[in-house]
């Protein structure tokens, strides 16, 4: 197997070309932005303003009320409309602060640049992170500061930048990469100091070249060559993930059940990298993000830097709208996003992209048999059987599916795009791994009584 | 010759493998309460584990080890208690009434919308994984039949509303379609409770009357007008404290979203009567003939 590979996967149309020139663009005003009280990460936090306040760009508006979340913070200067519940782009009812914004952008007195960084120690960088609601941009949203603090016995030796961005249609990270280096760079300087490694890989798939040499150009005048690489790796889905990235840039392969420190890395994604350094350079919390709006359904896609909340048809609207009749709105790439209920779903930290499929292309199948072609257990990069776990699912044996390591899948969708009986793999296996996760949970609390 | 030694040594090994099994089932014989066997003859023996027990003998294992109550089996009901406490030589105290499952949703296909179309495994909780499940009222019944398939006793059936209903006459009361509703839409009732708002939705008015034409929209106008006081508003929905309720239907009356039912005066879903006698479904009514005689 090449270097810069991995066993398994697929090479989907990678459909990037759309936005993949286009510089990014300011959002326009929203006319609210939706700040969601829950983390999806099944952590909630509690308001700490009211409705009808007068709240600042930047300004921290809800804190955790578990260990693992982090604060959120207001997008915009304005007025808060409501505290309520909202239906989410996962098309559950969550708490949620609706802010309007007056279009001042007044900023917080909070939000000033850290100005001793380079003395700072590595608990005093994650806190800051911490109190900045940095979370991971790739699109799970699992808190940055959880993935930095270590066990006290982990001996890691590299911080992983991950700028694969190998879903089809995305170029959020992407144009981050050539527009941005020097910050993504800078973040990841400080992520490596919070870590205490003095090695960094930013790993770019070799379908970005203008991306790897806008990196190398800016490690060359951050002096910094020699303690961060930037290594173009094969353009291969899912490239992306963790796991996988690891094995293609390290060689290392990380055990099923495992985490990434447990073989010595810790990985970020390009976009959290730039997080860390607008944090630390410009004062700013993680209230924008760079998200691609792109699809057949929209009239002219573009890469914009948005506010955190602005619900989805805002941002197709500023794209021109949608063009025909579209069948699908997807946050998140084709591969592993998740289908929204409606346009008026609220973004979040983690939406790296609106994909609107238009109605013939967002058609569905109905599943047929399994012809037990073994394309599914051929390229499963995580080497599961996914056939054999949508059986266990489908039984509801869940204990049987545990057994096949469901656990293990990282959704990433290849199973169900290559079936040529079109059986809903992923969405089987993800139900298993739900269930298998409430009977740990249940298991779990009846053995606390 | 050949054959004659195969018999032989066959024969041979046969004979020490009965003996040593023979003795050893003697020698690490365990000893083994009376009780249990009595207890699990009384038992229904289907197994269904609804007691939270592994099967019947699991219930009945933990009966006489004492750590199940004798009135644990939720399918034998108050006849099955009773013979358990004569076998454990226990008193019961039988005030208990027997519970039945209760759809609380009368969203069905007709007043309830749904926003996308689902294609995924049918069942109730892998469809909430997508989207939150299609149905516009993110309270409402999804109608997969999570709860069908629980049930082990055929009490259940998915109508073609696309609402489950309930056959009390097999419904046990065991509460396993409780379990399995992943939006706590089935609920056990005992038969004299039967007044009932049938809705889950905390949502406020305006957003039940998008989804759905017979929500509770949350005006309180049933808890004004009960004389009881037996319904208190929780969160945008009427919930009726059975035990205060006298059934005097005020409530049905007075709510404009219609969603309060009296279940002993619902008419049953087969009228029995001319038309119905090739109906396997149809068990006749009380004093009319069996449909198959
Ligand atoms: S089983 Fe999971 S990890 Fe394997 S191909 Fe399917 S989605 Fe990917
Ligand atoms: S790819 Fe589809 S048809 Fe082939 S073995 Fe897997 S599930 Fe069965
Ligand atoms: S009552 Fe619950 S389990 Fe039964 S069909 Fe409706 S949503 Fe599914
Ligand atoms: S039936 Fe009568 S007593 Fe019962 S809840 Fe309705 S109004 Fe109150």
């Amino acid at each position: 197997m090449p270097r810069g590979s991995f066993r398994g996967g697929i090479h989907p149309p990678e459909n990037k070309s759309s936005t993949s020139g286009l510089p990014i663009v300011a959002a326009q005003r929203p006319s609210k932005v939706v700040v969601l009280l829950n983390m999806g990460t099944g952590s909630a936090l509690s308001s700490l303003v009211a409705k009808g306040d007068l709240v600042h760009k930047g300004q921290k508006i809800a804190d955790p009320i578990g260990r693992f979340g982090v604060p959120s913070h207001s997008p915009v200067s304005g007025k808060v409309a409501a505290i309520g519940a909202v239906r989410t782009g996962l098309g559950t009812m969550d708490q949620a602060i609706t802010i309007e914004p007056d279009g001042q952008d007044t900023l917080d007195e909070s939000c000033v640049p850290v100005e001793n960084a380079d003395s700072l120690s590595p608990a005093e960088i994650v806190s800051i992170i911490r109190e900045a609601g940095i979370v991971g941009m790739g699109g799970a949203q699992f808190p940055t500061h959880v993935k930095l603090t270590l066990p006290p016995n982990a001996k890691v030796d590299a911080l992983l930048i991950n700028g694969a961005e190998c879903e089809p249609y995305l170029t959020a990270d992407h144009r981050l990469m050539v527009e941005r280096p020097e910050d993504v760079v800078r973040g990841t300087r400080i992520l490596m100091k919070a870590i205490g490694v003095d090695r960094a890989v930013i790993g770019v798939e070799d379908n970005k070249p203008d991306a790897v040499e806008a990196l190398q150009r800016a490690i060359a005048s951050a002096a910094a060559a020699g303690t961060i690489d930037v290594v173009a790796v094969r353009t291969h889905y899912p490239q992306g993930s963790e796991k996988h990235l690891i094995k293609s840039v390290l060689g290392r392969e990380v055990a099923p059940g495992c985490l990434p420190f447990s073989v010595g890395v810790v990985v970020n994604n390009v976009g959290t990298a730039v997080a860390v350094a607008d944090r630390f350079d410009r004062g700013l919390p993680l209230i924008e993000r760079v998200v691609t709006v792109t699809g057949s359904g929209v009239a002219n896609p573009a890469n914009i830097m948005m506010k955190v909340g602005t619900s989805a048809i805002e941002l197709i609207e500023q794209c021109g709208g949608f063009v025909g009749d579209p069948g699908k709105i997807i946050f998140g790439g084709p591969m592993m996003g998740a289908a929204v209920p409606s346009a008026e779903a609220p973004t979040t930290r983690g939406t790296s992209g609106i994909l609107v499929l238009d109605r013939a292309e967002s058609r569905s199948f109905e599943p047929m048999p399994c012809i037990r072609c073994g394309r599914c257990v051929e390229l499963c990069p995580m080497r599961l059987e996914p056939a054999l776990l949508h059986q266990w699912s489908e039984a509801r044996l869940w204990s049987e599916a545990e057994a096949y390591h469901a656990l293990d899948c990282i959704e990433c969708g290849v199973c169900s795009y290559e079936c040529p009986s079109r059986r809903n793999l992923v969405q089987a296996i993800k139900y298993a791994k739900a269930e298998i996760g409430a009977r740990r949970r249940a298991a779990r609390e009846r053995g606390d009584k | 010759m050949n054959g004659l030694s195969a018999l032989l040594s066959l024969g041979a090994l046969g004979l020490i493998f009965g003996l040593s099994l023979g003795v050893a089932a003697k020698k690490f014989a365990v000893e083994r309460d009376p009780r249990v066997d009595e207890i699990l003859a009384v038992l229904p023996g289907a197994n269904c584990g609804a007691c939270g027990y592994p099967g019947c003998s699991g219930l009945a294992d933990a009966v006489v080890a004492g750590s199940a109550p004798v009135d644990a089996c939720p399918v034998g009901k108050a006849p099955v208690a009773a013979r358990v406490a004569e076998i454990m030589g226990v008193k019961l105290d039988s005030s208990a009434e027997p519970k039945y499952a209760r759809v609380m949703c009368l969203g069905d296909r007709a007043r309830a919308v749904e926003l996308f179309e689902y294609r995924g495994i049918r069942d109730c909780r892998a469809a909430q994984l997508v989207g939150g499940g299609a149905k516009g009222c993110t309270y409402g019944c999804l109608g997969l039949g999570s709860c069908v398939n629980a049930c082990q006793f055929g009490a259940m059936s998915m109508g073609d509303d696309g609402l489950p209903k309930v056959d009390d006459d097999l419904c046990t009361g065991c509460g396993k379609c409780v379990a399995a509703c992943p939006r706590g839409i089935v609920q056990l009732r005992a038969k004299k409770d039967s007044v009932n708002v049938m809705c889950q939705s905390h949502a406020r008015g305006p957003e039940v009357k998008k989804v759905c034409s017979i929500g509770c929209i949350g005006c309180g106008i049933c808890a004004k007008n009960c004389p009881e006081k037996a319904i208190t508003m929780v969160d945008s929905l009427a919930v009726i404290d059975n035990s205060k309720c006298t059934r005097c239907g005020i409530c049905i009356a007075k709510c404009p979203a219609k969603c309060i039912i009296d279940y002993a005066k619902i008419e049953p879903a087969l009228p029995v009567g001319a038309g119905c006698e090739n109906l396997a479904s149809c068990r006749g009514g009380e004093g009319g003939s069996q449909a198959a005689s």
